[in-house]
């Protein structure tokens, strides 16, 4: 009889060789920035094959499930003040390193991006917000995440450095599809900012997921203005249906210019995702890593969420903005 | 096997060998361990392999379960999504560190005993951690709030009606204590 291989400490997987069983992700050089400037001289250096660590909560996961094998790995982690959450004129700046805890428990995002305050709740849970990074999580471009979708309804502005210099794109522009965007592979997104509400400005997140922390089937953020009873300035975008977070044009167009009444509401949620072509079975962007795996909504569920959360999102916004009697 | 690469703009020499060693120093517990570590390596993995501390356990390595839960400079996180050098000049507490000494139970513990707060115990150490984390931020939760807080981890046996029992009376005992 064959003798059955024991587990040790040296190696938990016998039969494998130790080096390899030691440890999940693939090999990777691990790089320290010493500064942003630094990791970026890094990134040019090492080439494409090279990927960017923040916080790590979607890219570990990754490394894990081996469905990303960079070559080369650059921590901005220990770069200085990078984990800024700041005030500049009319943004409010969040860096690259600035975790979600961080975001979701600082008294002047909430003051000045409720929207921004709203969302970051619900992405997973408090232990993954200890670790993760509000503008790791925008850069990460899911179809279905919170923070991507919170940017472009907030119209926020990301600051893209690399070792040619800086350049500013707008969220929208930002995200080009499926974990997909207009950043280049040497080019790290510095800081993420958010413009400042101003008086009159109600803004809400709603989403719905199937466990307390998930991914959403489909979320909606909503920013709201009203003036002497009418709607002045509207921007909602949507995650769940599309391959990138969406601005609900059809949906703004129906509220702009009226006075806010749950008629209205419930004719521009219904609106909100007429701009849009259905999405096929197996869709990848549904995906919460860029791999298909366990079933997700089919389409037009996540459309008929998507309306709903469209209606509660301007819904609660248009209260907090004093608008809806 | 050795590799490096020779940086053009005056960076000097990229080791770029995966194998290569990263010293770090992290305090477990209150013990300060200098490693090295290749850059690949999980946090939970340097606790359990190299140090031997296996009370953290491995579930899912994605960030899902909950069971390598630790305490990171005070704050609760994943240790299989968060690489050994990430945590470089930290402070880690594990479930190791949570009773006082080998004689006595933390207050949380004896109430997950009492109370039949585990079955299998898997995902125990984890649910531990991220218990006294949320008493520590409130000491008086409702049953609603704990329920809110331990979403964060998964248990397949409890139906985590029992850990809402332990947390409860755990709280209600730290208040006694104090």
């Amino acid at each position: 009889m064959r003798e059955r291989p024991v587990p040790t400490w040296d190696n938990p997987l016998p039969g494998v060789p130790a080096s390899v069983a030691r440890v999940k992700p693939p090999p990777f050089s691990y790089h320290r920035g010493r500064t942003v400037e630094h990791a970026a001289e890094l990134l040019r250096e090492l080439g494409p094959s090279a990927r960017l660590l923040a916080g790590g909560q979607s890219l570990l996961p990754m490394l894990n499930l081996r469905l990303a094998e960079p070559a080369h790995l650059v921590d901005l982690g220990s770069a200085p003040g990078l984990d800024v959450i700041r005030r500049d004129g009319d943004m409010l700046v969040v860096g690259a390193t600035a975790r979600q805890a961080a975001v979701e428990h600082s008294s002047d995002v909430r003051a000045l991006v409720p929207l921004l305050a709203e969302a970051v709740e619900h992405v997973a849970h408090p232990p993954i917000r200890h670790r993760g990074t509000v503008v790791g999580s925008i850069a990460h471009a899911s179809a279905v995440a919170e923070l991507p979708c919170a940017a472009v309804a907030l119209n926020a502005q990301l600051t893209l450095l690399s070792a040619d210099g800086v350049r500013t794109v707008g969220a929208e522009e930002f995200f080009t599809g499926a974990f997909t965007t207009s950043a280049r592979a040497d080019e790290i997104v510095a800081q993420v900012a958010f413009p400042v509400t101003g008086p009159g400005t109600g803004q809400a997140w709603s989403e719905f997921s199937l466990r307390r922390g998930n991914f959403p089937v489909a979320g909606a953020g909503a920013s709201v203005t009203v003036a002497d009873g009418e709607i002045v300035d509207v921007a909602i975008a949507i995650c769940g249906v599309s391959d990138r977070p969406v601005r609900a044009r059809a949906a703004e167009a129906a509220l702009l210019g009226t006075r806010p009444g749950p008629e209205v509401v419930a004719a521009a949620a219904a609106a909100s995702i007429a701009d849009l072509a259905p999405r096929v079975d197996g869709d990848l962007a549904a995906h919460i890593l860029p791999v298909v795996a366990a079933p997700v909504p089919a389409w037009g569920y996540r459309a008929s969420v998507a309306k709903s959360q469209v209606r509660r999102a301007v819904t609660t916004a248009l209260t907090r903005a004093g608008g809806v009697r | 096997m050795t590799a490096t690469h020779e940086s053009a703009a005056g960076l000097g020499e990229i080791d770029t060998d995966p194998a290569a060693l990263h010293p770090i120093t992290i305090t477990v517990n209150g013990t300060t361990h200098r490693l090295a570590v290749e850059g690949r390596r999980l946090l939970v993995d340097v606790l359990r392999q190299d140090l031997r501390l296996t009370g953290t356990h491995t579930g899912c390595d994605q960030g899902v379960c909950g069971v390598c839960t630790v305490r990171l400079n005070g704050a609760t996180v994943r240790s299989c999504i968060t690489l050994a050098v990430q945590a470089d000049g930290a402070e880690v507490r594990t479930i190791e560190g949570v009773a006082p000494d080998a004689r006595t139970l933390h207050p949380i513990q004896q109430a997950f005993w009492e109370k039949q707060g585990l079955q299998c115990g898997f995902c125990t150490p984890g649910m531990v951690l991220r218990v006294q984390e949320i008493l520590e931020q409130n000491p008086c939760p409702t049953r609603a709030q704990v329920r809110e807080g331990i979403s964060s981890n998964l248990c397949r046996c409890t139906g985590y009606q029992f850990i809402v029992d332990a947390t409860v009376e755990a709280a209600e005992r730290m208040a006694e204590g104090s």
